[in-house]
């Protein structure tokens, strides 16, 4: 099947597609990221996420100060096909959410890393090592394209 | 049990379509580079090639075949002339729907019946039970491929791969002898686009021949299209969808299929229980509405009218053409005037929206 190129490591493409994993973010096997700054964490869909979603046409984020559990439906994107929650990474309480995309959820197909959905204040920093790495999502998105 | 491929899945790969289980066919729900939305438009500004081939074809032949189709479905099949097309639902008894089709007529002996994908063989056992003699059915879906070259510039770009003059035929009409670069094609003035546009029926082995003629002709003018604008294309032009405006379930005249449904005519299945339920009034109709409320109406959410449950979501998206949700909904009938308030259920939350009337897309179709 399709072979998974993460375009930072491997630049050439061979047939497969092409999905952008950035290092130094943590990454869910729901296809969320999360940017660890300091005590908050900036939250978003991967490139693997939107590319599957296709064209994204809504968006439905959290309301501020909402406290959620790892692993819990902190909002929802919908392409034109698919309605796909999105899984708050780990626990935390919302500070911001990105207003921009309520308007303009097309942003998150045009660049899913810069276009992110919530910063929350993480709630217990040890449920990060429960994510994975870029390489070790990298990996598995491998293994669902197999 | 493996999933079928259309003779065309090659030319999927090639111009790196997106495979989906559909129904148990693998096709495409959109291309790499191009994406639902990207599709759409091309379909209503330039012109758009789907491989079709997943639906089903049967032949219904013999001296009694007309009067068997005018007993197997709603519309008037007697009215048909040679070379025309006809769109009727096919019902039960009970005025639910079997299917809806085209019917081609090659003359009163011989019919082409183009049936939805899902259920060809069901409709196939369906058209078996009714059987009168002096009629034959033959269920011929593995013999032919099915491609659709829909939009403003269909004929254009047709035409450069055909001598025929694809102008002599009219909306909902036919030609079986056309030669599409070269390949012996039946070809019709018809589609499930809301544009202008054919569906060609052509021999399985010469299908990756005659998509590839086509999109060279065409060139920037048109894309393939995948399955999902497909669906938003038929949707906003309002054309029902099996399974979803219609089913076992859902009469046409619920469905707001009635133009199509010849209670005046000879009998036919269903047409007891189509006249009582006119008589009797509908209970419940299918509306256009749009959204007040943010979010996006989906099949089968439920619609309610100050809390109490009044119907369901038929089908509903972000319309790429009008850039906002619209949706159907099979609502009772007493909510169904336009400017009624009603509730979409979102995620177990009601969301505003307001039945409407001529909100969807103005059918670009030749009427003449």
């Amino acid at each position: 099947m399709k072979k998974i190129v993460n375009e930072l490591n491997l630049k050439k493409d061979n047939g497969g597609i092409i999905v952008n994993i950035p290092e130094k973010l943590f990454y869910t096997s729901e296809h969320e990221w999360i940017k660890v700054e300091g005590e908050q964490g900036r939250i978003g869909i991967t490139d693997y996420a939107q590319h599957h979603l296709g064209d994204i046409v809504f968006a439905e984020l959290p309301e501020l100060d909402e406290t959620f559990a790892m692993s819990e439906s902190l909002g929802v994107v919908e392409s034109v096909k698919a309605v796909s929650s999105i899984f708050c990474p780990v626990g935390g309480t919302v500070i911001e959410v990105n207003e921009a995309l309520e308007s303009a959820p097309e942003l998150i197909n045009e660049d899913p890393y810069e276009n992110w959905i919530a910063i929350i204040k993480i709630t217990d920093s040890s449920e990060l090592d429960k994510l994975m790495s870029a390489e070790a999502y990298a990996a598995y998105c491998q293994t669902l394209e197999d | 049990m493996s999933l079928k491929r259309t003779p065309l899945y090659p030319m999927h790969l090639k111009y790196n379509g997106k495979i989906i289980d559909f129904g148990g066919w693998e096709l495409p729900v959109q291309y790499e580079g191009m994406g639902i939305i990207k599709e759409h438009c091309m379909v209503r500004e330039k012109a758009g090639l789907f491989d079709v081939s997943h639906m089903g074809e049967v032949f219904v032949t013999g001296e009694k075949a007309e009067e068997y189709l005018q007993n197997l479905v709603c519309n008037d099949v007697n009215t048909v002339q040679d070379g025309q097309v006809l769109y009727s639902p096919m019902c039960y008894p009970s005025g639910g729907v079997v299917d809806d089709l085209l019917v081609y007529r090659y003359n009163k002996q011989k019919y082409l019946v183009v049936v939805n994908a899902s259920n060809v063989d069901k409709d196939f056992a369906w058209m078996n039970e009714h059987l009168i003699a002096g009629v034959a059915v033959e269920n011929v879906s593995d013999n032919y491929a099915q491609l659709a070259l829909q939009g403003p510039q269909a004929q254009a770009i047709l035409q450069k791969v055909s001598d025929t003059d694809l102008g002599s035929i009219k909306f909902f009409w036919f030609n079986p002898e056309v030669k599409i670069a070269g390949v012996d094609s039946i070809v019709s003035r018809t589609g499930y686009t809301g544009e202008d546009g054919f569906e060609i029926y052509i021999g399985p082995a010469q299908a990756i021949q005659v998509w590839e003629a086509i999109l060279q002709a065409g060139g920037d003018l048109v894309s393939p299209i995948g399955l999902g604008a497909r669906d938003s294309l038929r949707f906003e032009a309002k054309l029902p969808l099996y399974g979803q405006e219609i089913d076992q379930d859902i009469t046409p005249l619920e469905a707001g299929l009635g133009f199509f449904v010849k209670l005046n005519a000879d009998d036919f299945i269903g047409k007891s229980a189509l006249v009582k339920q006119k008589e009797a009034g509908l209970a419940r109709k299918l509306v256009e509405f749009s959204m007040i409320g943010k979010g996006i109406p989906r099949s089968h959410y439920e619609v309610r009218k100050d809390g109490v449950p009044i119907g369901h979501v038929t089908t509903g998206l972000h319309s790429p053409t009008f850039k906002k949700p619209i949706g159907l909904a099979l609502i009772n009938i007493e909510n169904t005037e336009p400017g009624t308030e009603i509730d979409i259920i979102i995620r177990d939350k009601p969301i505003q929206a307001v039945v409407g009337q001529g909100i969807f897309y103005r059918k670009k179709t030749k009427s003449k």
